[in-house]
């Protein structure tokens, strides 16, 4: 980072704008003449030269509407951003790699439409948003996720330059949100499986292979088991039923960190477990995770990745 | 090169840019041209034609080879590219190709920036109320095309043009401060190019046969007048223009050395009256006969002809005095009056002739004067603005043989025949007469007033008007042209105007255009220094100047701000009727924390004020229809809400 930008990032530092929804007051919103602007001035200076040089009346007229023009268009592209209320969304996890998308929702209690409004991280790709008049518009702010663990949002710029043009409002947003990434994925084979089953488990039990019977759906339970044929002969707001499954043979894998290649870096490591999570959860199977300072037990389903890739997200380097 | 998301052009767009350009290259049609005019209206329709059969637009190169081929037309037909005319020439051109290059916001910025300079152009041509009208259109559209440009396809038609309304609008009272109060400096600032004023008609400095009955068919206005005191009758109101005394048997024109400083003896008191004239680009100021006052910039010629320094360029007002009865130069050196006595040689026998057989005949030089009239007066004698062609001894032709003419053959030949019979004479060209204006009580002269009339010198009476269209064509002097003339003249309809109402809505329009030129065009710094004056600001200088319009700026722009900004608070009309009904139960000591939900309420209402129960009970289920029940149902349920809010029993 150079100089510039050091001092840049230093004048315009703000505080987290916590997590809560704020209101874009005056003291925040930037206003500079934009290059269309600059260009835009320039040709007044010399339509006034021309005015005076020729003793234009109305030339006079035109330049001075044109000036007054310009300055009410400050005003109002002040005002595109100005009062305008910023609540800060979910941002679904993500692996290293791919781009996290942080959701805010920009709300218009305003009878005019907010137009042409930009906003973007510096250094990533800018969406446009146009808000309507007592409206609210969601919007998802990309960021590229270069690193595991916790990716902290970095401020957004909210930038305009409806309606004229020739100048150009910013200001700087910084709600407090963030966003897990999980280790990229590193495809390599499952290891192997391990033998005895745990003895103090009831085998058997929310299986995946043989039909066992029907139970009360609880919310964790995916879609995928619901048994829609079965709840729609049921007449009345019963809950939904779920297959229930016995499993004969049963996978259990023990996704060990001794199980990796010690030769490699950590985060290659770390990337091997979990290309093994998806892979388990593809398969199907009942896994556990064995980290060094965390054991997370045998299990499977939805929960069970979420549990683990988050584990492996956030070990300690 | 690639164009970011938010800097790329959306084909939707590229109509407003069209509309845009057109509007502002539109009226320079009408004077340009006719192969720029061509040029231009083809690459627009290039343009169009690309966008709606979304075609690749033309290669950089083939665009600069096209500029440079416009460019040096424009150069082979003005001989420059700079000046008036070439410049906006060029400007057009730009403005087309520009539109043959539209490929990101920055080109519709440049579409528009140009677009506003364009303009500015049209008042080189015209700054009457319907230019102005006009360009004000254009400049809202312009406007609009600019926040369609930055608004994206979100913005609609309707709502755009609204917003650049609303822009337009509160940029006027900016507009009012600067006009008044902007420091105004007198133009030019810099050499005007050759061809600044082409283009102005009027009085010119030499006269021949045929010269003033051209400018006689235009009903264009020439100045115009405000007496202090009540109008001087008609008759009397002669507007000197040049004097020429140099005759060569077809045209009239001035002496062009020095002249000796004239001795004018006023007889009657001077009136005061403001002129307001319009370009002529000529020298001289063309003050009522005989000019006693003149303003700083002017001087008397030595021919009583009131001139100026540098031409008149634009319209102006002055102040003059004149004093209708007078004597002028009643001891005349030797030399003008020998110069006013020469003739060419060998033309016009006949006339010379005659002369020649008065001069033997009558004592007195009025009485040869009077001979001169008699001729005229004769029947004989017809005046018309389709006098025929004559030849190189025209004033014998006229005397002898046509004896047809208008005011500037009756002037030659009288001064010729005085010439010729030994008195000194002289034409003088300018203007006779002038129309009152019942509305506004100016006196409007127009080019169908320019006049021809003669001078001669008299012992002890100096030199002596006398004009022999007086004696063809009486009308002429006494009521103006278009009684003097026969029917069937070329005059200008608006000059021959007879039914009232026709008349009586010229007056109204021109009093507007007049009151338009001396209040709108006419602030000059002059005008600004009394505005000043008036506002308790005497002798500002530019310092001071400068504070005041800063100041009166900042305010507008507070102004503006705090009322663009100003938000009323807005709520939700469910709410808001809610709202009253938890005030009605809070004078009944039934106190509502703000986390408690409706029906929660209700039944605490329930428990409470049994006596209300029923009718909050119904206020509550209204209010929770209107907040979450079908939005189409919205104006129902607020009826449903209020009702059950007027049976709620107030309290007493």
């Amino acid at each position: 980072m150079g100089i510039f930008a050091t001092l840049k990032q230093q004048l315009f530092r703000w505080q987290s704008d916590g997590s809560a929804p704020f209101r874009l007051c005056q003291r925040r919103i930037f206003i500079i003449p934009s290059r269309g602007g600059l260009l835009f001035a320039l040709a007044l200076i010399v339509m006034l030269l021309g005015a005076i040089n020729y003793t234009l009346a109305l030339g006079h007229a035109l330049v001075f509407l044109l000036a007054g023009l310009g300055l009410t268009g400050m005003v109002h592209t002040f005002r595109n951003q100005y009062g305008m209320l910023i609540t800060p969304g979910r941002c679904e996890p993500i692996f290293v790699g791919e781009t996290a998308l942080f959701q805010l929702t920009l709300g218009n209690d305003r009878s005019s439409p907010r137009l042409a409004l930009e906003l973007g991280v510096e250094e990533g790709k800018t969406v446009m948003a146009a808000v309507d008049a007592l409206e609210s518009t969601k919007i998802a702010i990309p960021v590229t996720a270069t690193r595991r663990g916790w990716l902290a949002l970095p401020r957004v710029k909210l930038s305009t330059r409806y309606p004229l043009g020739l100048f150009y409002a910013w200001c700087y947003l910084q709600p407090a949100m963030r966003c897990l990434v999980y280790p990229q994925p590193l495809a390599s084979p499952l290891p192997a499986v391990s033998s005895t089953p745990n003895p103090g488990e009831r085998s058997g039990d929310g299986g995946q292979e043989d039909f066992a019977g029907f139970r009360e759906r609880q919310p964790a339970d995916s879609p995928r088991h619901v048994a829609w044929k079965a709840s729609a002969r049921d007449t009345g707001n019963r809950p939904l039923l779920i297959k229930q499954f016995a499993g004969g043979g049963q996978l259990e894998l023990q996704l060990d960190w001794a199980l990796t290649d010690p030769a490699q870096s950590t985060e290659s490591r770390l990337s091997i477990l979990c290309g093994w999570v998806l892979a388990a959860e593809a398969a199907g199977a009942r896994y556990a995770l064995h980290l060094p300072d965390r054991q997370i037990p045998p299990g499977g389903g939805e929960q069970q990745r979420q549990r683990c890739l988050e584990a492996l997200a956030l070990v300690q380097p | 090169m690639s164009t970011p998301a938010s800097q790329a052009l959306d084909r939707t767009a590229v109509p407003w840019l069209f509309a845009a350009a057109l509007v502002t290259t539109l009226p320079h049609f009408a004077h340009q041209a006719a192969w720029l005019s061509l040029l231009t209206g083809l690459t627009f329709a290039w343009g169009a034609w690309l966008w709606w059969k979304d075609q690749r637009l033309p290669g950089r190169w083939l665009l600069i080879l096209l500029v440079i081929a416009a460019c040096s037309s424009i150069f082979v037909e003005f001989r420059t590219l700079f000046g008036r005319d070439a410049g906006v020439a060029m400007l057009v051109i730009f403005m087309a190709m520009k539109l043959l290059e539209l490929k990101s916001r920055r080109d519709g910025m440049v579409v528009v920036t140009l677009g506003y300079f364009l303009l500015l152009t049209h008042y080189f041509y015209s700054q009457s109320i319907p230019t102005g009208l006009w360009l004000l259109l254009a400049m809202w559209l312009v406007t609009a095309t600019l926040i369609r440009l930055h608004g994206g396809p979100a913005s609609t038609l309707r709502a755009t043009l609204r917003y650049a309304a609303l822009l337009s609008l509160q940029a006027v009272p900016f507009m009012l401060v600067l006009y008044l109060l902007f420091p105004r400096i007198s133009g030019p600032l810099w050499g005007l190019p050759q061809d600044a004023h082409a283009g102005k008609t009027g009085l010119s400095e030499t006269m021949s046969p045929g010269s003033i009955a051209n400018l006689a068919q235009s009903a264009e206005i020439a100045f115009r007048v405000r007496f202090d005191g009540p109008l001087p009758p008609r008759e009397k109101l002669y507007w000197r223009g040049p004097v020429m005394e140099q005759f060569d048997g077809t045209s009239w024109r001035p002496f062009p050395g020095r002249h000796v400083a004239e001795r004018v003896e006023v007889i009657s008191s001077p009136i005061g009256y403001e002129t307001t004239l319009e370009a002529h680009n000529q020298r001289w100021l063309l003050a009522l006969d005989a000019p006693t006052g003149l303003p700083a910039e002017s001087a008397l010629n030595g021919t009583l002809t009131a001139g100026v320094r540098q031409p008149i360029t634009q319209r102006q007002r002055f102040r003059l005095a004149a004093s209708l009865d007078y004597r002028f130069n009643a001891s005349e050196d030797s030399a003008v009056l020998r110069r006013n006595l020469q003739l060419p040689a060998g033309r016009n026998p006949q006339s010379h002739a005659l002369a020649r057989q008065w001069q033997a005949s009558e004592k007195t030089p009025a009485a040869i004067i009077a001979k001169a009239i008699a001729l005229f007066g004769s029947r004989d004698f017809a005046y018309t603005l389709q006098p025929p062609l004559l030849g190189d001894n025209s004033i014998d032709q006229f005397l002898f043989q046509t004896k047809r003419g208008f005011c500037e053959h009756y002037a030659a030949a009288f001064v010729v025949l005085m010439r010729a019979a030994g008195i000194p004479a002289r034409v003088v060209g300018g203007y006779q007469g002038g129309e009152a204006n019942p509305l506004d009580g100016y006196l409007v002269v127009r080019q169908s007033d320019a006049h021809a009339w003669a001078e001669v010198w008299l012992e002890a009476r100096g030199w002596v008007r006398v004009d022999p269209t007086a004696v063809v064509a009486p009308a002429r002097i006494e009521t103006g042209i278009a009684d003097a003339l026969p029917a069937g003249e070329p005059l200008p309809a608006l000059i021959q105007l007879r039914a009232d109402w026709l008349r009586d809505m010229r007056h109204r329009w021109e009093a507007i255009n007049n009151a338009w030129n001396q209040q709108i065009l006419g602030y000059d710094p002059q005008r600004q220094r009394e505005l000043l004056t008036r506002l308790g600001l005497p002798d500002t200088d530019w310092g001071s100047l400068a504070i005041a319009l800063g100041l009166a700026c900042g305010l507008l722009l507070v102004a503006i701000t705090g009322w663009t900004l100003y938000q009323r608070p807005r709520r939700d009309p469910a709410t808001r009727l809610w709202h009253k009904a938890l005030r009605q139960l809070a004078r009944r000591q039934v106190n509502c924390a703000p986390w408690e939900t409706p029906l929660a309420i209700a039944r605490r209402v329930d428990a409470e004020r049994p006596e209300l129960a029923e009718a909050f009970r119904r206020v509550a289920d209204a209010y929770l229809q209107a907040r979450y029940g079908r939005p189409t149902n919205n104006l129902k349920n607020l009826k449903n809400l209020r009702e059950a809010l007027a049976q709620l029993p107030r309290w007493r």
